[in-house]
């Protein structure tokens, strides 16, 4: 399997390259046959099993947009079912249209049939907690990360959420959280998503074609997301992340 | 000052004065705060007919700070925020401390550069770096960077700024009075976008835009090694107590505002030279019973610095993670840190966030203990009689330093 991040220079502000190193590991550590390499923005993306997306600034998070847009390889491999995995601005930049610092929209790429809109309301920064429904494979998994973002996503009828919020914003709109959608998989969790929630590591593997999967001993992982939930629901987070916490 | 200005400065140092009796700290802010409650305008009040230089950026402010009061203080009594308050309050409580220095040398948060140049009309102003940290407070570090152009574009003040970090230069280059340095940037990833145009900053022997104007600037002030150059011409040697080429850069930058403001350069050489440990870091102490050497590293560009600083070194480690409100409440950028280099070491992971730390250094391949406890995490670190090197982020640091016997 291969497994590409995409432009950690450009999408890599809050930790999310930890993604990549993850599915890489788990993967090795049961001894399956993984290549990972991160490809900054002025590379050419080669071809891959599941391409990985993450969090980055607005101008930075525009300029992705464009060099994905002009990829080849990459609009290719997805139409032939490439796996997509895109975190906070990379999951914005799947959907339709996205907002960057001067207000204006920018065109996403379109491969979540979604809005993603500016919102008046404060920026979501904190605790984020996710049951996930409707996604068979995980479904009933409560997720936890850390969010921080200023814009709202709006998803079309056709589109499954991730899950339901349990505690901060997500998507901000019908109480939902990140997207699934034929090979696309976005997400405002940041922790970065896949260090605290293993299933969803092992879930997007199978999904890129990795097979059955062989248990890992997951309890340092498991313990730390019992803690965030923890602590994210016992109210504690209220104080400090202010109003975009006090749903 | 204006009798206001004078009642809110008196509460100032009482309120401190009867904090620290109290034991409550180094009473800092809590006055600070009672100043400005009494008089929003205090700090200007405090600043007139004083000459002020501020020192701002990601990393290094503390110990920059602390070098050019040194410098500084070539020239006669300094007032300083020594104990690292570096928003308004502490400012405040800094000046009015020392009513009866003529000058001060004074470390500003990033976030707060804009309203401390208005209010202080400072003579100089330091700029360091930009990078990640904090992003849950500061959110995203391109919009500092526009904030601090906003805030520098009318200011007369001399401006010494560091040339190889493009969201610096971005902030700086259209000043009036601005003086390059080449100081230094161990962390590019935040600077790849350009700031000017959204372009892409290439990294060579120097950096440029490749679709903008925006590029490394030449620079007046480089070093070699410690030898310092100007102009192409040598004017002296660094010579610090203090380790890490990260504070020789810092200690060019000081050496530069000096001479642009008219300081002996030979005097302020050897003020640097006696700036021994700056608020804890790299200290030399004891800790239950351990002997152990303390290091702040507060983010990516931070912890980079460090691991290089003790890449050579294979005696145990303690890492102390907190995620409290100057931490910054998302620790995520542990993923940033290349920690596989401490893989042969004896590691131990601790602090308020130590299950974070596990799982990253799990994923790294590096074997280690847990133990949420700091004090007896450096104490079992050491156990074997070892020499422990305890390194932690902001208040994870603190908490080090607290327990120092």
């Amino acid at each position: 399997m291969r497994i590409v991040t995409v432009y950690p220079d450009l999408l890599g502000t809050y930790g999310d390259a930890g993604n990549g190193i993850i599915l890489e590991r788990r993967m090795s550590r049961r001894g399956l046959d993984v290549e990972h390499v991160g490809v900054d923005s002025h590379g050419t993306l080669p071809r891959a099993d599941l391409y990985v997306l993450g969090g980055g600034e607005d101008g930075p998070q525009g300029l992705a947009a464009e060099r994905l847009g002009n990829d080849a390889t990459f609009q290719l491999a997805v139409a032939e079912g490439a796996l997509v995995f895109a975190v906070c601005a990379g999951y914005q930049i799947l959907t339709r249209s996205f907002v960057v610092m001067d207000g204006t929209s920018r065109p996403g790429l379109g491969l979540i049939p979604a809005e993603t809109i500016r919102s008046e309301a404060a920026r979501a920064v904190g605790e984020l907690v996710v049951s996930v429904e409707g996604i068979a494979g995980i479904e009933g998994v409560v997720l936890s990360g850390f969010e921080n973002h200023g814009s709202r996503t709006q998803l079309d009828a056709n589109v499954t959420a991730l899950g339901k919020v349990m505690a901060g914003i997500g998507n901000g709109t019908e109480g939902c959280e990140g997207a699934v959608y034929e090979r696309c998989i976005g997400t405002y969790l940041h922790g970065p998503a896949l260090a605290r929630n293993p299933e969803l590591a092992d879930w997007l593997l199978v999904q890129a074609g990795a097979g059955s999967l062989a248990p890992l001993d997951d309890s340092r992982s498991l313990d730390l997301r019992e803690e965030r939930i923890t602590w994210a629901l016992s109210g504690k987070a209220n104080g400090r992340e202010g109003s975009a916490h006090s749903r | 000052m204006n009798i206001r200005q004078r009642i809110a400065s008196t509460a100032v140092t009482v309120v401190n004065r009867a904090s620290r009796m109290a034991g409550r700290g180094s009473g800092t802010v809590v006055g600070g705060k009672v100043g400005l409650a009494i008089d929003a305008t205090l700090l200007s009040g405090l600043s007139e007919r004083r000459s002020t230089v501020l020192v701002s950026g990601t990393n290094g402010k503390t110990t920059t700070t602390a070098l050019l009061a040194a410098a500084l203080g070539t020239a006669g009594p300094v007032a300083s925020n020594d104990t690292g308050s570096n928003m308004p309050a502490g400012h405040v409580a800094a000046l009015a401390a020392r009513r009866d220095a003529a000058l001060a040398a004074l470390e500003v948060d990033e976030a707060y550069l804009g309203q401390s140049v208005e209010s202080t009309e400072p003579v100089g102003i330091i700029l360091l770096n930009l990078s990640r940290d904090q992003l849950d407070r500061l959110n995203e570090v391109r919009k500092l960077a526009e904030r601090w152009k906003i805030a520098l574009a009318d200011v007369s003040s001399v401006i010494v700024a560091n040339a190889e970090d493009p969201l610096v230069v971005y902030a700086a280059r259209g000043c009036a009075n601005t003086v390059f340095v080449e100081a230094g940037l161990v962390w590019n990833q935040d600077a790849v976008g350009c700031p000017n145009c959204g372009g892409h900053i290439v990294f060579a022997d120097t950096w440029s835009c490749d679709r903008c104007d925006l590029e490394q600037p030449p620079a007046r002030w480089r070093r070699v090694g410690s030898q310092i150059m100007a102009g192409g011409e040598i004017r002296g040697d660094l010579r610090l107590a203090i380790p890490g080429s990260f504070n020789l850069d810092n200690a060019l930058l000081v050496v530069a505002m000096a001479e642009m403001i008219g300081l002996d350069l030979e005097a302020v050489l050897e003020a640097l030279a006696r700036v021994g440990t700056v608020a804890g870091r790299f200290e030399r102490c004891q800790i239950a019973g351990t002997d152990a050497e303390l290091m702040l590293a507060k983010n990516p560009a931070g912890w980079a610095a460090l691991l290089d600083l003790v890449a050579e070194d294979s005696n145990p480690v303690v890492i102390g993670i907190n995620a409290r409100i100057a931490d910054g409440a998302d620790p995520s950028w542990l993923w940033d840190v290349d920690f596989s280099q401490l893989a042969n070491r004896r590691v131990i992971a601790t602090g308020d966030r130590w299950r974070d730390l596990s799982v990253r250094l799990d994923y790294a391949d590096v074997e280690h203990g847990c133990e949420p406890n700091v004090e007896r995490a450096i104490e079992s670190a050491g156990l074997q009689g070892q020499f422990v090197s305890a390194m932690g982020n902001y208040t994870a640091f603190g908490d080090m330093r607290k327990l120092i016997k």
